[in-house]
């Protein structure tokens, strides 16, 4: 029983490895093919580089901008995302703490809010930002406080209730205005479903294409946004290519390796709700 | 915060001021002027329901339709399958559990653009590298027909959401009671038996929840659609959400992109209400 309960396990792992090699695969040819030639590429995709080159990630890294598109994806996603956390918890506060009739609806409207997809406004909201000449940065931040507040102020709703009113009132007897007592002793009890409305957040600014390719202008694209003007330079030249979309994801990477934990919690906690 | 009202409206009023500017001011804007000849800028004269009847006679949009329908039920299966497939595999007592979690998962840190670039290299020149090694015909050619063009999506979306998926199923699975199956165990109930009779009931839930995650997902894509196919050969694989943009700013026919993207908003919102429906009837039944 037990030499065939673990005869069972070697087997389970040795397919979980076959499948993790399988999903994998993608991006080792991805990396594999980015040291290569132009012709090398095309005799054989398959193999390992004859030569590991670095010229082709120089090149990309140029001609995609990198640092500077680095700079504007980190501009637009940490400050959305600090706007999406100030003001979705402040309100998803007071709508949880208020329980009358209007609070009520309010609410029901931001859920409601989630309903409508992005591209059954896209037109019209493109065509009202251009008319107030704010098809940039600024705009972008504001569009991603519209569109990311319904989903963080719905999981925040739910983590207020959780903490009870008793806190805050003892506060306010205190003396201590609504001000303080959000900031000094509620925000701070929150800080796990911040961390999972951070992630989920992230994940979607850092992305994002089609709002930031109809925002912004090249100069203050953003990673994927440089990425579709790079790829469609080099269409045919898949060394360079492949360097650039590397080069693009190693961020991504880095942060995953030191935060999985985190962002798998978070992930999940998010969807399951 | 009853008598507070003034900041009752101070703390929801920043949220809520941009939800209204983003979301439901150019909803009804866009609303009003799909019965129009809305260029995006002015309007001159009002057409009633003519562009709704024109965009059920619009032959792209049709089989945009179509073939968003088709890959959304199919990739709903495979992603769902596989998603449970690997959850289950994750649970077991393995040591390699959460590097595998970490390595499934991966795919959707990164961005639909990017991973439909990569697929389109593995496609197009990794798919016929093996298929010249081993003289596999079936391997060569990808993403030049809209049948390969739609199994690439298809491979592309479910290699994406089945670490997703998983996550969820995951959580579900970590919530059926131990003894329940160390009891089943003793009685020599096998892994399979296991799975059928305890865990598989108990996840159900999880079904309701993957289901229409990876419905809506599938309405909406259109990073992947633009970086693998971008709607070739001839538009065949354009998918809803991609056919919407090119009406709009493409050919620049506002008023009309905007009725396809009312149709499409009362699809997407169809599968969501129908969501809330079927879970709350659900929890009735338990």
């Amino acid at each position: 029983m037990q030499k065939q309960k673990k005869r069972m396990r070697l087997w389970l792992t040795l397919a979980g490895i076959l499948i993790a090699l399988i999903w994998l695969s993608p991006f080792y040819l991805m990396i594999v093919n980015a040291f290569k030639t132009k012709f090398d590429i095309f005799n054989s995709v398959l193999a390992l580089p004859e030569t590991l080159t670095f010229g082709n990630f120089k090149q990309a890294f140029i001609d995609l901008d990198f640092i500077n598109a680095l700079t504007n994806s980190l501009i637009v996603s940490v400050s959305s995302i600090l706007l999406i956390i100030v003001f979705s918890s402040m309100a998803a506060y007071a709508l949880s703490r208020n329980k009358s009739r209007i609070s009520g609806a309010i609410f029901l409207v931001f859920v409601a809010a989630m309903l409508i997809p992005f591209q059954s406004v896209m037109i019209p909201l493109i065509s009202i930002f251009g008319k107030i000449n704010m098809l940039n940065t600024y705009g972008l931040l504001f569009m991603y406080l519209g569109f990311g507040s319904s989903l963080s102020i719905f999981l925040y709703h739910g983590a207020v209730k959780g903490i009870p009113v008793s806190l805050d009132e003892a506060a306010m007897i205190d003396g201590a205005s609504l001000w303080t007592i959000f900031w000094k002793i509620i925000f701070p009890m929150l800080k796990p479903i911040t961390v999972t409305v951070m992630i989920l957040n992230v994940i979607w600014i850092w992305n994002d294409y089609l709002l930031p390719s109809l925002v912004l202008s090249q100069e203050y694209a953003t990673i994927p946004l440089r990425m579709f003007y790079f790829f469609g330079q080099y269409t045919k030249q898949w060394h360079l290519a492949l360097a650039g979309l590397t080069i693009a994801i190693i961020p991504v990477v880095i942060i995953y390796f030191f935060a999985q934990k985190h962002i798998i919690k978070g992930v999940s906690d998010g969807a399951v709700k | 915060m009853k008598n507070k009202n003034i900041s009752f409206w101070l703390f929801i009023l920043p949220a809520l001021f941009a939800l209204t500017v983003v979301v439901f001011y150019p909803f009804f804007y866009g609303f009003y002027y799909t019965f129009t000849d809305w260029n995006g800028l002015t309007a001159t004269t009002f057409l009633g329901l003519e562009n709704y009847v024109n965009v059920f006679q619009d032959e792209r949009f049709l089989d945009s339709i179509e073939f968003t329908i088709k890959f959304a039920v199919v990739s709903i299966i495979l992603v769902n399958l596989l998603g449970l497939g690997l959850a289950v595999l994750v649970t077991q007592k393995m040591k390699i559990n959460n590097g595998l979690r970490t390595i499934f998962f991966m795919p959707n840190l990164i961005g639909g653009l990017i991973l439909g670039f990569i697929w389109q290299f593995i496609f197009k020149s990794g798919f016929d590298a093996v298929g010249q090694m081993f003289g596999i015909e079936f391997l060569q050619g990808w993403l030049a027909t809209s049948e390969t063009g739609f199994w690439g999506l298809v491979i592309l979306n479910v290699w994406q959401y089945a670490g997703y998926i998983m996550i969820i199923y995951i959580s579900y699975l970590q919530s059926v009671p131990q003894e329940l199956l160390e009891a089943a165990e003793i009685d020599g109930a096998s892994i399979f038996q296991r799975f059928w009779r305890i865990k598989f009931p108990l996840v159900a839930p999880a079904f309701t929840v993957s289901l229409f995650l990876t419905l809506s997902n599938a309405f909406k894509l259109y990073d992947q659609n633009l970086a693998l196919t971008n709607g070739g050969p001839y538009g065949s694989t354009e998918m809803l959400a991609m056919e919407i943009y090119k009406t709009a700013f493409s050919r620049y026919e506002m008023a009309y992109a905007q009725s396809k993207a009312v149709i499409f908003f009362i699809l997407v919102a169809a599968v969501a209400i129908s969501q809330v429906y079927v879970n709350k009837k659900r929890e009735v039944d338990m």
